[in-house]
């Protein structure tokens, strides 16, 4: 399945797994941030229509 | 119709929202397309062997970790004179996927150079200006958590974003300038001549558009979540006070 990468496997191996890591960290922590901000302020909005 | 009435937070929110899951879902495809291409159908490389592999992931995030800081750059300067919250916001967010970028790009850099090169870094006027890229990066984003005051961080943030993009030049052109150090010249070129290899180009051109289309994605989500972020404290501090 994975190509022959030769005596250079550990170098590429490590390449696209840290590099697929960080981009799926990264899209991770933005959906994730994404969510919360938009519940909190779903909930600080309700919270000032039951003011007033 | 302007472009400026996407400076209104509300306009903005309403025309990105229903975007952003498609253009998150299609990017994650052309990138799985481009690096399985990248990865598993492309030839070892005479001189590099299977190291060229490591070109699909290095590439298109160094581009990325320069454009991103030039795309910072022209929000900072239109938040400078036109003073829109949205594009200092767009700015803000997109500070922290640049940081992944050229972290992704020194750490694939040096990972692939130390097999071609016999070491892990050298103190290259293209390597040490994206490392200064690099600091700058951290600095922006330290400076915007440091200042309480949004639109004072606004105007700090972008004057360091303007300094900063000396560098941003710099890791892209320096080794025009100087014609000394380790790292070769652009290894992408219009001229047919001085390209890649078709069979290395045509999966790499992929990777890119991939990289390009996911840092839209992710602009405009972190933007709006800046903008919810900013109408959250104004609701609480209204509420308190």
């Amino acid at each position: 399945m994975i190509p022959d990468l030769g005596k250079y496997a550990v170098e590429v191996l490590a390449a696209y797994g840290v590099s697929i890591a960080l981009l799926l960290g990264l899209i991770g922590a933005s959906v994730w941030r994404s969510r919360k901000v938009r519940a909190r302020l779903a909930t600080v909005e309700a919270a000032r229509e039951a003011g007033r | 119709m302007s472009i400026w009435e996407y400076a209104n937070p509300k306009k903005f929110i309403a025309t990105t929202t229903p975007l952003v899951p498609w253009l998150m879902w299609t990017s994650v495809a052309i990138l799985c397309v481009g690096l399985t291409w990248g990865f598993f159908f492309t030839p070892d490389d005479a001189r590099q062997g299977s190291t060229v592999k490591i070109f699909y992931l290095h590439v298109p995030s160094a581009m990325m970790a320069i454009n991103a800081w030039i795309m910072m750059l022209i929000a900072s300067l239109i938040w400078l004179v036109r003073r829109h919250h949205v594009s200092a916001l767009a700015a803000k967010a997109a500070a922290p996927i640049g940081i992944v970028m050229t972290v992704m790009a020194l750490f694939t850099g040096a990972i692939w150079g130390q097999p071609m090169w016999g070491t892990w870094w050298a103190w290259d006027p293209r390597l040490t200006s994206f490392l200064i890229l690099f600091l700058f990066y951290l600095g922006y984003v330290a400076l915007w958590a440091a200042i309480e005051d949004s639109d004072t961080a606004a105007d700090l943030t972008s004057v360091l974003c303007i300094v900063g993009s000396v560098f941003a030049v710099l890791s892209r052109y320096a080794v025009n300038f100087w014609n000394q150090g380790l790292h070769q010249p652009a290894s992408l070129s219009l001229d047919k001549e001085e390209n890649v290899a078709d069979v290395f180009w045509y999966p790499a051109l992929v990777c890119i558009a991939g990289f390009v289309l996911l840092f839209v994605a992710l602009v405009l989500m972190r933007t709006a979540t800046e903008i919810r972020l900013r109408r959250m404290r104004a609701l609480e501090m209204r509420m308190r006070g």
